[in-house]
């Protein structure tokens, strides 16, 4: 069978030449959860964009193959390409206020995708989306519905548009950061609610984020990116249990934990990036577009 | 304990509420802090942390005197600074320094590293050995005498905020307040600023109020801890007996609601076994 997700060396340059992806690979099986993790610039979101579609013109890919449940976008046209990528994948983005229109209503919102893009009949898509509120456990459907984005709480926001990313049950949803800007309590309950509807419903997330608190909790495979490069990738228990790579010792060393102040928050040494920036050095050396 | 360089006592603060402001007039006023005793031991890094809303920069700031009271006493050196006017504070704003979130917008693009972190000291008749007092304030923050003549746009992240530290300890405060300082930076850096913070506290005896909503950070950095919720606080001990052994609900739920860098399968479940 083939992966839902696989990412074939995509390489991806910013207009100067600067490589921003480097030759990434990675297969997401039907109903995985993968994680992304990284920090600033390693290029997680930009994975994320390149699936959906919605890379920033600025950047070109220069290599590399992309196929959804084994089809391969390359080989589509443009319309093909938009319509498989909107069937069978969604978004959970960061922040809900700026993914919401503020000047329409919830409800509005999200039967458009449903009615606008998959053709459903009104009636189809209401009935699916307070299905869906029913599922994020939210109690008070019709006030939600009729309510304009600034009248809901962060938390409830996001659990709007968990719903929406699930109404159509696309295969794929990738999840950039979709708790980052919340309360712990909250992110919780949301962590929660994903994780519930992703069993429930059997689909695969690309889950970015650059929290490897989150990493352990929600995944089960990791891949771990420094600079758009992949550094290690690896069942998640066996991340946490025998991180191979420097780099990913180093971020676990330098993540906080509050049961154990004094082992956690080291800083990253610097032997380690030199050793990360001769190790892409090297890659960049070798590579040539077209030719991988 | 040491004698407290700050001694608050049934502070409360109320803002203007914007959302129920009506077209024309005056917007409601809003209680952010609804009474607050406690007290800042001198020489000492007190963790405040709470969730959105909570109050806690609202009390950062009016502990600076940013903001002025509505009602109850701030005690700072014995003395009530609560309702000074801001001739009767300007003496004061050189003990009281703040280290901002976001160290993008707190430093001015248009000015040097050097101007930046001299400004404070020219307003306080520090003006002579500048160019001394500026290298020592990179020193001890550990950054590059180069860096003097850079912008911020040339520096990272990381190196930003430790320009946000160089110019708030350029004056010797006696207080620190710290808001969300490491927030916006990656965990690698995260870790490098606040151990540089950790040790000049230490070196310096300087008195911190160091804001987080982490509480993984604050159980490192912080002698002492003070929860808040909606405006109250929830509860306040030494650090480590918050941690080891939280009286409150709430702090225990926050606590809970940590997710930790370790496989935990039952974290995630509804109702996590006891």
């Amino acid at each position: 069978m083939s992966a839902c997700l696989d990412i074939r060396r995509l390489s991806a340059v910013l207009p100067n030449g600067q490589r921003v992806l480097r030759s990434v690979s990675l297969a997401v099986q039907a109903g995985e959860v993968r994680a992304l993790v990284g920090e600033s610039g390693a290029g997680k979101t930009m994975i994320g964009k390149a699936v959906l579609g919605v890379l920033p013109k600025s950047v070109r890919v220069v290599e590399g193959e992309m196929l959804i449940e084994g089809e391969d976008l390359g080989r589509l046209d443009a319309k093909a390409r938009r319509n498989l990528i909107g069937a069978r994948t969604a978004l959970i983005p960061q922040d809900p206020l700026t993914a919401l229109n503020p000047s329409r209503r919830i409800g509005a919102q999200m039967t458009d995708r449903l009615v606008r893009i998959l053709g459903w009949s009104g009636e189809r898509a209401d009935k699916r989306i307070r299905q869906l509120l029913d599922e994020v456990q939210i109690r008070d459907p019709e006030r939600v519905l009729k309510s304009y984005p600034h009248e809901l709480s962060g938390g409830m926001r996001q659990r709007v548009l968990i719903a929406a990313a699930f109404a159509a049950e696309p295969r794929l949803i990738v999840a950039d950061e979709p708790t980052t800007a919340l309360d712990v309590t909250v992110q919780k309950q949301i962590l929660r609610l994903i994780a519930q509807l992703q069993r429930d419903h059997g689909t695969a997330i690309l889950f970015v984020t650059h929290d490897l608190g989150v990493v352990a909790k929600i995944s089960q495979k990791v891949s771990v990116l420094y600079a758009g490069k992949m550094v290690e990738e690896a069942e998640t228990a066996a991340l946490f249990a025998a991180p191979q790579h420097p780099y990913t010792r180093a971020l676990i060393a330098a993540t906080p934990r509050y049961t154990d102040p004094y082992a956690s928050l080291k800083p990253v040494d610097e032997s380690v990036l030199a050793g990360l920036a001769a190790e892409i050095a090297a890659a960049d050396k070798e590579w040539r577009p077209g030719h991988g | 304990m040491a004698e407290p360089l700050f001694s608050v006592r049934g502070l409360k603060v109320a803002l203007p509420d914007m959302t129920r402001k009506p077209l024309i007039g005056r917007a409601p006023l809003a209680e952010i802090l609804k009474g607050l005793d406690f007290d800042l031991p001198k020489g000492s890094v007190t963790g405040i942390v709470g969730e959105s809303g909570s109050g806690k920069s609202t009390l950062g700031r009016a502990l600076v005197r940013l903001l002025e009271p509505s009602a109850g006493s701030i005690g700072f050196e014995g003395r009530d600074i609560s309702r000074l006017s801001e001739a009767e504070l300007r003496p004061l704003r050189r003990d009281l320094q703040m280290i901002f979130q976001d160290p993008m917008s707190s430093l001015n693009p248009r000015h040097t590293i050097f101007n930046i972190i001299a400004a404070p000291l020219r307003q306080n008749g520090l003006g002579d050995r500048l160019k001394e007092r500026v290298a020592e304030a990179l020193q001890r923050v550990g950054l590059p005498q180069s860096f003097a003549s850079r912008y911020r746009h040339e520096l990272s992240g990381g190196q930003r905020q430790r320009v946000g530290i160089a110019r708030a300890l350029a004056l010797s405060p006696k207080f620190v307040l710290a808001d969300e300082i490491v927030s916006g930076l990656d965990v690698s850096t995260q870790a490098q600023i606040l151990t540089l913070l950790e040790k000049l506290a230490a070196e310096m005896g300087l008195t911190v109020a160091f804001i987080s909503h982490d509480l993984s950070v604050i159980r490192r950095l912080c002698q002492q801890v003070i929860v808040m919720r909606e405006g109250r606080i929830v509860e306040a001990s030494a650090t480590d007996a918050l941690f080891d052994n939280p009286k409150e609900t709430y702090t225990r739920d926050l606590l809970a609601a940590i997710p930790l860098p370790e496989i935990d399968p039952d974290w995630l479940q509804p109702r996590a076994p006891a």
